[in-house]
Parts: C-alpha cells; sequence; structure tokens
C-alpha cells in the first residue's frame, strides 16, 4: 500500500528503486476504480495515466487527483455540471501545467459541487459523493472527491480550489489537510472561475509537509493571470521549521466559547472542548495563545456578505455558458431559445438559485443596498482581521461545529447560533488570507479539525504553526477507516 | 429652424487598431485577418480564461486622454458590463465606468469648423473591448471573433454641438488626432469608427444652461460613416421639428433608442428608454487596480507626436505653403507623411505641395485611393521634380510624366528616359542649333532689328522644331536675342 505513504517517502522508495512510477499508478487506479463503487468520488479515472521519469523533483513520477474544475487538456473537464459535461479542454490550468514540468502523474478527475457553488459535495452532476469515514455522511464540498479520495489513499494529494471554504471544510471531514495559499500565489488561470475575487487554488493531502510540497509546484506568477505574484522566494517545504516559539496565536470568543451555545449539541460541546485542549498543545509548543473579541454583528453577517458577493460574481462568470462556443448546444429556433434551453436543462436548482440572488443584487435598483454593502462589511472584516494580525501571527479556530454532517440532511440538529462558527474560514477568502486546516481529534470515530489562518503573503509561518502542531497530534497522514 | 436651438452629444468608438495584440488577450490585433484566424481562448471565454491588460493600450488611451485635455486617473480600473448577446462570448464586456474613473474625465477641444474655432466639451473618455463581428447571411448568422477584444475607445461628448457641421467638423478632427497620435488608423471604412448620436431642440428663446428648457432626447446607434452622422442628425431634426410644428411632439418624439437606416435614410425606432437594459457593472475583479504614476503620465504627454494643427503651422511658417494648400496637406495623416517624406529626401516644399495638392491627390480622388496604395513613392517624386529643377525636363512635360507614372505604374525616370524627352540644356548644342536656324532665317534676322520682337517666338518654334521639342524653351529664347543682338 505504497498509496498511504508520504511524497518524501514515496519518493525514496521510487530514487532506491523499490518502487516504480507504474507500480505506483497501478495502485492509485485500482483503489479509484474501488472508491468510485463505495464513495463515487471521480468523474473520470484516467486507465491509461502513462508513468513519467523520477527526477529530483518530489512529485516525479507520483500519483495525484485533479478537482474537475481545472482545465485539463485532451481530458474531460466538467466542473460536475450538465453544462459542460462533455467538454474537453485544449489547454491546461496553470497550475497543471506546473505539476506536469514537476512530472507529477494526474490519474483521475475528481467530482466536486457544480462549479464549486456548494459546500456538500452531493450537487455534482454524477451523484454524490459519500465520506470514506462513514459512508451515510457528506465529504462537505466542493473539493469533494479529491478530500475522499486523498483520506482514502489512493494518492498521496489532490488540488483543489476554494471559494468560501472549499478545500478547508471536506479536509476538515475527511481527517485530513486542507491549505488555500494567499490570494494570487498559484495562477487561477484554467480553473473554472465561481466568484474570481474569492476563488483560490490550493492542495488537499495528509500532511503538512506535503501540503508545502505540492504548493511549492503549482504556484508562480503567470503572465495569464494579473492578480498573481512573484514568490519565487518563498519555499515553504525547505523553510518548513517547527521551532514556532514565541509565535502568538488569537482565537475569537464569540465563535470558540461554549458560552455563546445555549443549546449546544454534545457534539458541539466535545468539538469545542478539544479546541481547546489543543490550545494548551500550542502554549507547551512555546506559542502564546489569548482569546480575542470581534463584535458579533459583524460576524453575523459573515454568511449574508459571502452569499451576496459570491452570487454576483457567480452570475456573471458563468454566462459564458450558452452552449455555443462549448458544451451542448440547447434546442430552439433563435439564440436566446436555444440559450436558455441549454441553461434550464444543465444547470441545478441550486446553481439557478444562486443567479437569481446575484442578478438580483447587482439590479440598478438594489445594488447599494445589497451588493456595495456587502463590499463594505468584507472590508470591514478584512481590515478587523489584518488588525488582529499587527498582533498575532495566526488566528486558530475549530472548523465547523463537529463531525461531517449526514447525507441525510433530518439527522442533524441545526443551530442558529453557529452561523459564524460554519461560516468563519470564508474570511481567509474575503482578505485573501493564507489558511490551513489540519485535523485535530475524533468525535464518535469520526475526524474534526481545526484552522490557522495568517495574514497575506505569511504561508510559511501559518504552515510552520500547522507543521509544530502536527507533530504535537496523532493525525498526521491517517487514513480514513469505514467506520460504518 | 431659426426658431429652435438644436443640441447634440456625440459617442464616437474607435478601435485602437496600433496595438500588436488585443486589449486583454495576446491574440494579434488584426481584424482584417482570415476570419478566426487571430484568437486565443480567453478571446472565446472559454472556461478559466483571464483576462490581461494591454500596457500600450492603456498608454495609447492615456495619450487620447491628453491631447483631449481630460483628467487622468490616479488607479486604472475596469468594470463588467452584463449583457447576452452572440457577439459577446464571456457574458459581459469589460469596460470603464465614469465612477470611479475611466481613462479621460472632463476635458475639452478645440476644433474648426467652417474657419470658426470651436469648443467641443469631453464628458468622458473610456477603454473597452470590441465585441466579436456577427454577419449575417439569409437565414444564419456567422461570427469572426477576430474582432471580440480589439482595443476600443469610447469617447462621450457633452451635449454640445448645434448643427450636423459642428458634429461632422468634430468627429474629422478626432479622426485627424487618432491618426495623426498612432492609436488608429480611424478608418470607417474598415469598421474602425461607430458613432451613437444623441440630438434633441428646444425654443430658442429659453436658457440654454437650464436644463428645464431642453427637449427630449433621442439617441441614434451605430451610425457608421460620417456622412451617415451628418444625414441622420440632419433627418432626426427635421423629424423633431416638424412633430414640434404639427403640434404632436410629445407623442412622437419620446425618449428613445433609434437606428440609422441608410437604405431609407431615415431613423427607425429600436426600443424606448423605459426598456433599457441594465448592465449590472461592477469592478472586474481579475484586474486588479493600478496606480498611474506620474512619471509615466509626464513620458507619455512627452511622447505624443506632432498633431495635424502643429504640422499645417509649420508647412505654412516654415515652408511657405499657402493656409489653403496646408490645410490640404494635414487632412490626411498619411499625406502629410508623404509630403515630409519627399522634403526629408531633398526636394523643395514648394514645388512637391504644388505636386501633391494638384497632380496626386486629383488621382487619388479620382480613383477613391489611399497615398500608401500608389505606385509612386515619395523618392520617385523627388527625382521628378529634381529633373524640373534642373531643366532636363519642363514643367508641361513633368505633368505629363506623372500622369503616367500614377497610371502606368512606371518610375518616372524610366518615362522620361524612354520617350527621349530630355530637355536640351547643353549651351554648346543649343548655340549650333541657333547659329543653323538664323542663317537658314535671315529676313527674321531683319524684321527683329526693326521692331518686330515677337518674331523671337517663330525662331525659337524653328528650334524646338529641330531638338524634336528638347531645347530648353526659356534658354532658347534668351541666347536667340543674345545672338541676333550681335548681329
Amino acid at each position: 500500500m505504497y498509496m498511504e505513504k508520504t511524497i518524501k517517502e514515496l519518493h525514496e522508495d521510487l530514487v532506491s528503486g523499490k518502487v516504480t512510477s507504474e507500480e505506483l499508478i497501478k495502485e492509485a487506479l485500482e483503489k479509484s476504480h474501488k472508491l468510485q463503487e463505495k464513495c463515487n468520488a471521480f468523474v473520470t479515472i484516467l486507465d491509461d495515466a502513462k508513468p513519467l521519469e523520477v527526477t529530483d523533483n518530489l512529485l516525479s513520477g507520483i500519483p495525484y487527483g485533479v478537482k474537475d474544475n481545472y482545465s485539463t487538456k485532451g481530458i474531460l473537464s466538467t466542473g460536475s455540471s450538465n453544462t459542460l459535461k462533455d467538454y474537453v479542454p485544449f489547454f491546461d490550468a496553470t497550475a497543471i501545467t506546473n505539476l506536469k514540468k514537476a512530472n507529477a502523474v494526474a490519474v483521475n478527475k475528481t467530482v466536486m459541487d457544480e462549479f464549486g457553488m456548494g459546500g456538500t459535495g452531493t450537487t455534482g452532476h454524477t451523484g454524490i459523493v459519500r465520506n470514506p469515514w462513514d459512508k451515510t455522511r457528506m465529504c462537505a464540498g466542493s473539493s469533494a472527491g479529491s478530500a475522499c479520495a486523498v483520506a482514502a489513499g489512493v494518492y498521496p494529494y489532490a488540488t483543489g480550489s476554494d471559494t468560501g471554504d472549499s478545500i478547508r471544510k471536506p479536509a476538515a471531514y475527511c481527517g485530513i489537510v486542507g491549505y488555500k495559499p494567499t490570494y494570487g500565489m498559484i495562477s487561477r488561470y484554467g480553473l473554472f472561475a465561481f466568484a474570481s475575487s474569492l476563488d483560490h487554488c490550493g492542495v488537499l493531502s495528509r500532511t503538512v509537509e506535503d501540503a508545502a510540497i505540492v504548493v511549492d509546484n503549482m504556484k508562480g506568477i503567470d503572465k495569464y493571470d494579473m492578480t498573481t505574484w512573484d514568490s519565487s522566494n518563498i519555499n515553504l517545504y525547505k523553510d518548513l521549521n517547527s521551532d514556532v516559539k514565541g509565535k502568538k496565536l488569537c482565537y475569537i470568543k464569540e465563535i470558540c466559547d461554549i458560552e455563546n451555545y445555549p443549546n449546544a449539541s454534545d457534539e458541539l460541546k466535545e468539538h469545542l472542548r478539544n479546541f481547546k485542549e489543543k490550545l494548551e498543545l500550542c502554549k507547551e509548543l512555546g506559542m502564546e495563545v489569548e482569546a480575542v473579541s470581534v463584535d458579533k454583528t459583524l460576524l453575523n453577517a459573515l454568511p449574508s456578505v459571502y452569499v451576496v458577493i459570491s452570487c454576483a460574481e457567480a452570475t456573471s462568470n458563468m454566462s459564458n455558458l450558452t452552449g455555443f462556443i462549448f458544451g451542448p448546444r440547447g434546442e430552439g429556433n433563435s439564440y436566446i431559445d436555444q440559450m436558455k434551453d441549454h441553461r434550464t436543462k444543465g444547470f441545478s436548482p441550486l446553481i439557478k438559485r444562486r443567479f437569481v440572488i446575484g442578478s438580483y443584487v447587482l439590479q440598478a435598483q438594489n445594488k447599494d443596498r445589497y451588493f456595495y454593502n456587502a463590499q463594505r462589511v468584507r472590508r470591514l472584516l478584512v481590515d478587523e482581521w489584518k488588525k488582529l494580525y499587527e498582533t498575532y501571527d495566526a488566528v486558530i479556530m475549530p472548523v465547523g461545529s463537529g463531525p461531517a454532517k449526514h447525507l441525510d440532511g433530518s439527522k442533524d440538529i441545526l443551530d442558529e447560533n453557529t452561523a459564524a462558527l460554519e461560516e468563519h474560514l470564508q474570511i481567509g477568502n474575503f482578505g485573501g488570507f493564507p489558511s490551513i486546516t489540519i485535523p485535530d481529534g475524533f468525535i464518535d470515530n469520526l475526524p474534526v479539525a481545526l484552522n490557522i489562518t495568517g495574514n497575506c503573503y505569511n504561508d510559511q509561518t501559518v504552515l510552520n504553526i500547522a507543521y509544530a502542531l502536527e507533530s504535537k497530534m496523532n493525525y498526521k497522514n491517517q487514513i480514513a477507516k469505514e467506520v460504518k | 429652424m431659426d426658431n429652435y436651438l438644436v443640441m447634440i452629444g456625440l459617442e464616437m468608438h474607435c478601435e485602437i487598431s496600433e496595438t500588436k495584440s488585443k486589449v486583454f488577450s495576446s491574440a494579434r490585433n488584426d481584424y482584417s485577418d482570415l476570419p478566426n484566424s487571430n484568437i486565443r481562448p480567453v478571446d472565446m471565454a472559454f472556461p478559466g480564461t483571464l483576462p490581461v491588460v494591454n500596457k500600450e493600450a492603456v498608454r495609447k488611451s492615456l495619450m487620447a486622454s491628453m491631447i483631449l485635455n481630460c483628467k487622468q486617473p490616479e488607479y486604472m480600473y475596469f468594470e463588467r458590463k452584463n449583457y447576452y448577446y452572440p457577439d459577446l462570448p464571456k457574458g459581459f464586456q469589460i469596460t470603464q465606468e465614469t465612477k470611479p474613473a475611466p481613462v479621460g474625465i472632463y476635458g475639452k477641444l478645440e476644433y474648426e469648423c467652417n474657419g470658426e474655432v470651436k469648443t467641443a466639451l469631453i464628458n468622458n473618455l473610456h477603454l473597452e473591448e470590441d465585441a466579436a463581428a456577427s454577419e449575417h447571411l439569409g437565414s444564419s448568422t456567422v461570427i469572426n471573433y477576430n474582432r471580440a477584444g480589439v482595443p476600443l475607445l469610447e469617447l462621450v461628448t457633452e451635449p454640445c454641438f448645434n448643427s450636423a457641421d459642428e458634429a461632422v467638423s468634430f468627429l474629422e478632427t478626432m479622426r485627424s488626432i487618432y491618426q495623426y497620435a498612432g492609436i488608429s488608423e480611424a478608418d470607417s471604412k474598415k469598421g474602425q469608427i461607430r458613432c451613437d448620436v444623441n440630438i434633441s431642440i428646444m425654443d430658442k428663446n429659453l436658457d440654454q444652461n437650464d436644463s428645464k428648457n431642453w427637449g427630449t432626447k433621442v439617441e441614434i446607434k451605430n451610425v457608421n460613416s460620417f456622412g451617415g452622422v451628418r444625414d441622420a442628425i440632419n433627418y432626426e431634426i427635421e423629424r423633431q421639428i416638424d412633430a414640434k410644428e404639427d403640434g404632436n411632439y410629445d407623442e412622437l418624439v419620446l425618449q428613445e433608442t433609434r437606428r440609422w437606416d441608410e437604405e431609407t435614410g431615415t431613423t427607425i425606432r429600436m426600443r424606448s428608454k423605459v426598456d433599457a437594459i441594465d448592465y449590472k457593472y461592477f469592478v472586474e475583479p481579475n484586474i486588479p487596480k493600478y496606480k498611474i504614476t506620474k512619471e509615466w503620465l509626464e513620458e507619455i504627454r512627452k511622447s505624443i507626436p506632432e498633431l495635424a494643427n502643429e504640422r499645417k503651422e509649420k508647412y505654412i511658417n516654415e515652408y511657405g505653403i499657402s493656409n489653403y494648400d496646408a490645410t490640404i496637406l494635414v487632412k490626411e495623416k498619411a499625406v502629410a507623411d508623404y509630403y515630409e517624406e519627399t522634403i526629408k529626401l531633398g526636394a523643395n516644399p514648394k514645388s512637391s505641395s504644388n505636386w501633391i495638392t494638384s497632380v496626386i491627390l486629383g488621382h487619388l480622388n479620382k480613383f477613391d485611393l489611399s497615398i500608401n496604395d500608389i505606385f509612386l513613392t515619395p523618392n520617385m517624386l523627388v527625382d521628378l521634380i529634381k529633373l524640373i529643377d534642373d531643366s532636363t525636363i519642363s514643367s508641361k512635360q513633368a505633368k505629363e510624366v506623372l500622369y503616367e507614372a500614377l497610371t502606368e505604374e512606371k518610375e518616372p525616370t524610366k518615362i522620361v528616359e524612354e520617350k527621349g524627352m530630355k530637355q536640351i540644356g547643353d549651351i554648346d548644342t543649343i548655340n549650333k542649333i541657333i547659329l543653323e536656324v538664323l542663317d537658314e532665317q535671315p529676313a527674321s534676322i531683319e524684321q527683329y532689328k526693326n521692331g518686330r520682337t515677337n518674331i523671337v517666338d517663330f525662331l525659337v518654334g524653328q528650334v524646338m522644331k529641330k531638338t524634336k521639342g528638347q531645347a530648353n524653351p526659356a534658354m532658347t529664347r534668351s541666347m536667340i536675342i543674345e545672338e541676333i543682338e550681335k548681329r
């Protein structure tokens, strides 16, 4: 079972000749097919994936997964939507080009929520993705298939994308690492756009070190993406350092303290207790941890701000999906009818709802009340966090309100008070902050996680803190053990 | 007509043709190439593609902004204008809104109309991308994406023109500016210029500065030639005045968008302002706002080429060309460039101007050509002028040669050589022939001495006869007189 190893271990095995790239690919493909039957994680399994030469690059010859919203040249790329169910791009996303240069071997395309617009992993056109720890539960989304496959040990990593929490939430629900670097560190060229000002590329892996290695290879300034910046002086893997003595962390009382949730479930109580316990580990590592207070009104606005901005941008970004140039041509006697037919048949109801919201908030008579106000609050939230970063190296918080939710929603008790707890990862997207989720325990044998988010360009600090904390816990490189 | 004041505002779209690539794409900026050959994935809005701003297009836009005396922005932003149309692959156009700030805002420009200097008020100038071009062929429509993403400058004026003449003179001035500044060929035949016209009429006796007194504004879209602009304005003024006079102004003149129909020479209703599209503008998130530095602006300002007016002054003051001819020479930049090239090659500025404004431009007009299309290079014209200057051929001969060079596409020097047209300017040769003629015509000498001086013309004619017209006539005449006086 090579595929359950870390990237560095695999590289050593490849270099020493203990195993070949071909054998790794064979194992990854076999596991893909098995997992597909159990969890439905893939849109495409690349049975004809070819081994690549093992070089000095740690990723060379090693299989990985690609979220289906990354353009892959000559390979079906659907974004898990019927509107692109037959779309085969003729160019690679820049991040994929960079991984190809490293001789990394893509072995499958993973299922996601349609165009990334969902947090459950249940809205893709090929059906729902099941959690490898418990098939009655969701993986969360939108990078559901990537999280599922990495957790199941199909390969050490898969690419993801993150507009609200689409890498970091599924990573939490699947007991793995999910890292979204600073906005613009990895080019978005070729990544199907959801909400451009919030979209990030990133990685799902099982160790912080693997996440660092992969992002080192994906990142870089790109002439096709004006929002990228030169990060050539950043070497995440080389500079990983578990000496975090003197680093200062903070958490938001209004989100993390159990007192905020008068009707808390046992799960939530345990999740927050476990989180506070991990803060003690941080102190043992020599870090300072402090509780800070942020206006609750501001925090409660989070979900609405996200909905307004992401839907507005999405409506516009997805106006190119008309079925004329790519995607199935709609039926009808005029271009308007054909376009309507294509979009009516192609999009799921969830997406249509978001388009309606997006159009509504951008209409001249509503724009100030919704869209501009959302942007103002986004600015307030980002400023609030920037202020925290003047004192603290990172904000540390629990992810969600517990372990993976059930696919049958009726089994989960929804607590209105947990809105900010469920959605605070979106601040990482509002500010373009580097943000990493790592597993921090188990509740009823299901993984839960915490998140560390730092200031823009401080990716190294964020990763070092996660790296140090990971080494103090027992959840590094864990493979999903099916509990049910 | 005399009772009304006409108020006209213009929106002039001009493609920036003089950049290598498109405004947000690295595809070649050449719409006229083989259809659908200049395309990058972003021009067809393939999923995941992103716009990248062409700095040269921004530079040229800022230059236009300076020439129009507009205020340049501190930061550059772009906006999305969202609407569906088959020739708009992204489902939105990347453009600029008046807020936060386009490449230029609140400027003014002096222009000449029928010999009078007027001032046009500019509301704003913004940089945007062109849509693809759709061509309707019977029941189907074909789309050429070469045009998708071609940089486009949209100039919006205040309603500051009071007649079709003023509007068209301003547009001609703008075309000249775009050409001289190296921003665009500004060729309406190539579809590089498209105009929208806003027209309203008001009672002449009311206060023009009070917007309450303004009439209903009618917009006419997509007028694609200056002639069309003139006709559309005149038609619309007449339509509105007729409605006013007939007492049904409120029914017939509505706040609406109309289309200029070239075939019928009328404007046709498209949609009312109530049905106006909500374009749902918002800032383009894929283009980070970026600072326009003072240094860059200064650099651009310094690089503004000599414009038509400055050249005209130079022609008048330095080359001694008449105002009339100078105006003709600078009208088209290509002609002015041609003219200056001949001077650089050593031609006498006055002769060169004469030959260009008389023969060459006449030829261009007759065959609807551009000066860059003709066979005769500035170098050839200079050679021809030199043949006149050194008396090798006469002006009359030169005119013939020039016509032939233009129509037969032959080098003037070759024509002169082939036809043996060379003027005999050699004193000894001419003198020999003169002596011959005088010996043959002793009676003429007598007559001359008796006061019939015009007999010289006859003698010159005799010399010409013997030389087959190649003797220099002026030289021959003075030599004959000299010889007779001697006898």
